[in-house]
């Protein structure tokens, strides 16, 4: 265990820059090894230029089971020995590096560009050829019968833009590529350039379906740099923003499950209840989507008494409504057939590459933000982590509904015991050359902002590691073997953000 | 008689599907589409241009043509008004089966033109389950052709033996149309087979290899295959409910009554259970087949 090597830290607590170990790249890769072996995951790997000619690597970790965050990082030069050859979870993490520095990891398997856009964070005397397309082709699976289907950038549904390229034999899928980047807007850029007022309208703007899981992690990173302390009923206001977003795109993908099996009575039934949910999300905030609710300091809506009350009746309607039409798609043989068994993630896979959210806990790794690293309202309310075991389509809508009855449950008990008190606090100046690692249970699992600021108190480094940029290899990783025809149910079960990974 | 029936069929045709969809969306609970649109639909298209790509060539541009009359034709061979259809020859139940084929092929022949890798997959999906249906479809006429000694359409649906045979082996004939009705489902590309509904190009079966037909050729194709619904449909209603004692107006009435009653079921079917994943569908018209096969079976004996 070589946690001499990493700096222990908490979820929304600050460290100094200075403590943070600096270490030589080898012992960098074998202290990420042995802490990945000792159960530790990569939360994130970023780089941070450090002056002209040098590239600062961090690596945030975290051990799920103590509820620890780890911190360390190194210094390189342009080239240097790729992470990735002994540590597997490093391989993402450092095509994204290479693309966003203009690192060259030597000894990658692939420097395939994640999102292909020029470097916006390389040292400033690095030199940066441009890179082609052309020379990054897909992969092929040689043979006979075996074709090649290419899905997307332009899709029939209304969904966001994305790339999928399938090798096939028949109907059996012998490989799936997934391209993206189609969506890159240069949110970490825009995070740190802009003032907070600014900053915060981005933060929601990362992915438009989790708008409060990404504030709510933005303003929880802001807030412990300025040292702001919320008051308890912003907490649990946020808490209720948070599993009611939680709420709407769990029932909505409900629905959108049993549309694809083209289960019509359920696929209706989810989709009014969906609406239902984000018209509380409405009452509450104004917005639909909860945009413009969460601030760094707190909320900048009160729920007074009588809307409580209003709240709480309909929660509990919402609440007998669901529970009949979750039964009817449960319980309907050919709907379990169609589930069953179908782009199966197993717990080994999901260990392995460091899943997260509805993916890990429907194959009994049982990671939860809300649990494992509590924060705000979640340190005084537990909400039980569900999990499944067959990591298969059923096991993540199983997982959904579990987690749609725990979040009315929280809701309900929440709104009832409401901590009195002001909404908004003042958040100040950032403290100068410290870090911080916000994580937050979104909907589709953990979103991390890490905030690194320099000798003036600004943001010299906004890192966003949403939920889908752990979980889309996931869903490459689940589909050999599937028939293709399933691959548009496999793809809603992970139901990934196209946005949040392109950032 | 024989003209105005069809005419009235070919009139008819578009509404079987409204009545598919306005039931399920009666037994799902929303408001759902009005009944009579496909209607307007096909008035929509018939008004705009086609598109067409430049990899495709003159066998693209003959689909609708062709769907289309093998269709009419197809329904010309069947007995509507339930006595003799306007085309009948020893045999012809082979020649209904084929020229629906035809059309099918011809689909196909399209969609393999348009070079895309999808309409591909259609292609092969939408030729697989065909054959297999194909087979349970003369199980199924074998066994009428057994119950009414006859050979052709008009003979087996309109002769006073079918009606005999309802009151000797009702069982057999019971079999046999709910055999036609499986098969009804996987032939018009329904639910559980395939959903009409669906926008998913990796999990279509039909709709995919009509993917690049616009304009009023998508018109033509989409209006063929709700009167190829029609047609099985009456096949099936004159199967269930033999009328060859009653006036014209009754018949036709019967008729009517028939495609409202497959309208009806398919939405039934539809709202009722999730699409079968697509290896076990071999299985589902497997199943349709071994109906009729038991009917025949029975009627051998």
């Amino acid at each position: 265990m070589s946690t001499h090597a990493l700096l222990t830290l908490y979820n929304r607590r600050c460290v100094s820059v200075a403590d943070i170990p600096l270490l030589e790249v080898e012992e960098f890769a074998a202290a990420l090894a042995s802490s990945i072996a000792s159960g530790w995951r990569i939360v994130s790997l970023f780089g941070v230029p450090e002056d002209t000619r040098a590239l600062r690597l961090c690596a945030v970790l975290a051990n799920d089971d103590r509820g620890l965050l780890g911190a360390t990082c190194a210094l390189v030069r342009q080239e240097y020995p790729a992470l990735s050859t002994s540590c597997r979870q490093a391989v993402r993490f450092e095509r994204e590096i290479a693309e966003q520095c203009g690192a060259i990891p030597t000894g990658h398997p692939s420097l395939k560009p994640l999102r292909r856009h020029p470097p916006d964070h390389a040292p400033s005397a690095w030199t940066l050829p441009p890179k082609n397309r052309e020379d990054f082709p897909f992969d092929v699976v040689h043979g006979d019968e075996v074709h090649e289907v290419a899905v997307g950038p332009v899709h029939a549904g209304i969904i966001e833009p994305g790339h999928f390229r399938f090798n096939a034999h028949g109907e059996e899928v012998l490989s799936l590529e997934i391209m993206l980047g189609y969506q890159h807007r240069g949110v970490e850029r825009l995070l740190e350039g802009s003032e907070r007022g600014r900053a915060v309208l981005v933060a929601e703007s990362i992915a438009g379906d989790t708008v409060i899981g990404h504030t709510g992690a933005f303003c929880g990173a802001i807030e412990a740099l300025a040292r702001s302390h919320k008051t308890p009923r912003a907490q649990t206001i946020r808490g209720i923003a948070l599993e009611l977003e939680r709420l709407a795109n769990h029932i909505g993908d409900l629905g959108a499950l049993s549309g694809d099996v083209a289960y019509q009575s359920s696929a209706a039934f989810f989709g009014r209840l969906r609406g239902e949910c984000l018209n509380l999300l409405m009452t509450i905030s104004g917005n639909r989507y909860g945009r413009g609710l969460i601030r760094p300091g707190g909320v900048l809506f009160d729920i007074p008494p009588t809307m409580t009350s209003e709240v709480l009746r309909r929660v509990e309607r919402l609440r007998e409504e669901v529970r009949p039409v979750a039964e009817l798609l449960f319980e309907n043989a050919s709907v379990q057939s169609r589930f069953d068994g179908v782009g199966v993630v197993s717990a080994e896979q999901c260990r392995a590459a460091g899943y997260v959210g509805v993916v890990a806990r429907s194959c009994r790794v049982p990671v939860d933000v809300r649990h494992d690293f509590a924060y705000g309202v979640y340190r005084y309310a537990q909400i039980p982590v569900a999990t499944a075991w067959s990591g298969d389509v059923y096991a993540r809508a199983i997982v959904r509904w579990l987690e749609v009855q725990r979040s009315m449950e929280f809701i309900v008990e929440q709104l009832a015991a409401l901590p009195r008190g002001e909404v908004l606090v003042d958040c100040g100046a950032l403290r100068p050359s410290e870090l911080v690692v916000a994580l937050e249970e979104g909907w589709r699992g953990e979103i991390a902002h890490i905030v690194m600021t320099d000798a003036g108190g600004h943001i010299r480094r906004h890192k966003v590691v949403d939920p889908s940029f752990h979980n889309w290899s996931a869903l490459s990783a689940a589909m050999p073997g599937n028939q293709i025809s399933d691959f548009p149910l496999c793809n809603k079960s992970f139901n990934l953000s196209y946005a949040g990974h392109d950032l | 008689m024989r003209a105005a029936t069809l005419v009235f069929v070919m009139l008819l045709a578009p509404l079987i599907p409204g009545i598919a969809s306005r039931t399920r969306s009666i037994l799902t609970a929303r408001r759902g589409a009005p009944v009579w649109q496909l209607y307007s639909d096909l008035w929509k298209l018939s008004r705009r241009g086609s598109v067409y790509s430049r990899t495709t060539t003159v066998v693209f541009r003959l689909v609708p043509i062709v769907l289309m009359a093998s269709v009419v034709i197809a329904a010309s061979i069947l007995p509507l008004d339930g006595r003799s259809a306007m085309l009948r020859f020893p045999g012809d139940v082979v020649a209904f089966a084929y020229v629906l084929a035809l059309g099918r092929f011809v689909l196909v022949l399209g969609a393999l033109d348009t070079g895309s890798s999808f309409e591909g997959m259609g292609a092969s999906r939408e030729v697989t389950f065909a054959a297999l249906v194909e087979f349970g479809f003369f199980i199924a006429l074998a066994s009428l052709s057994v119950a009414t000694r006859e050979l052709s359409l008009s003979g087996m649906l309109g002769s006073p033996a079918l009606a005999d045979t309802w009151s000797s082996s009702a069982p057999a004939l019971i079999m046999i149309v709910a055999g036609l009705f499986v098969l009804l489902l996987a032939e018009c590309s329904r639910s559980p087979v395939d959903d009409p509904t669906t926008h998913l190009e990796l999990t279509m079966i039909h709709e995919v290899i009509v993917l690049d037909h616009s304009g009023p050729d998508l018109a033509m194709i989409l209006y063929a295959n709700a009167l190829k619904l029609s047609v099985i449909g009456a096949l099936l209603a004159r199967v269930a409910m033999p009328t060859m004692e009653l006036s014209y107006a009754m018949r036709v009435g019967v008729l009517a009554v028939g495609l409202f009653a497959v309208g009806v079921g398919i939405g039934v079917v539809e709202s009722a259970m999730a699409r079968l994943r697509l290896p076990k569908v071999p299985l589902y018209i497997a199943g349709g087949s071994a109906l009729s096969a038991f009917a025949l079976i029975l009627l051998l004996q």
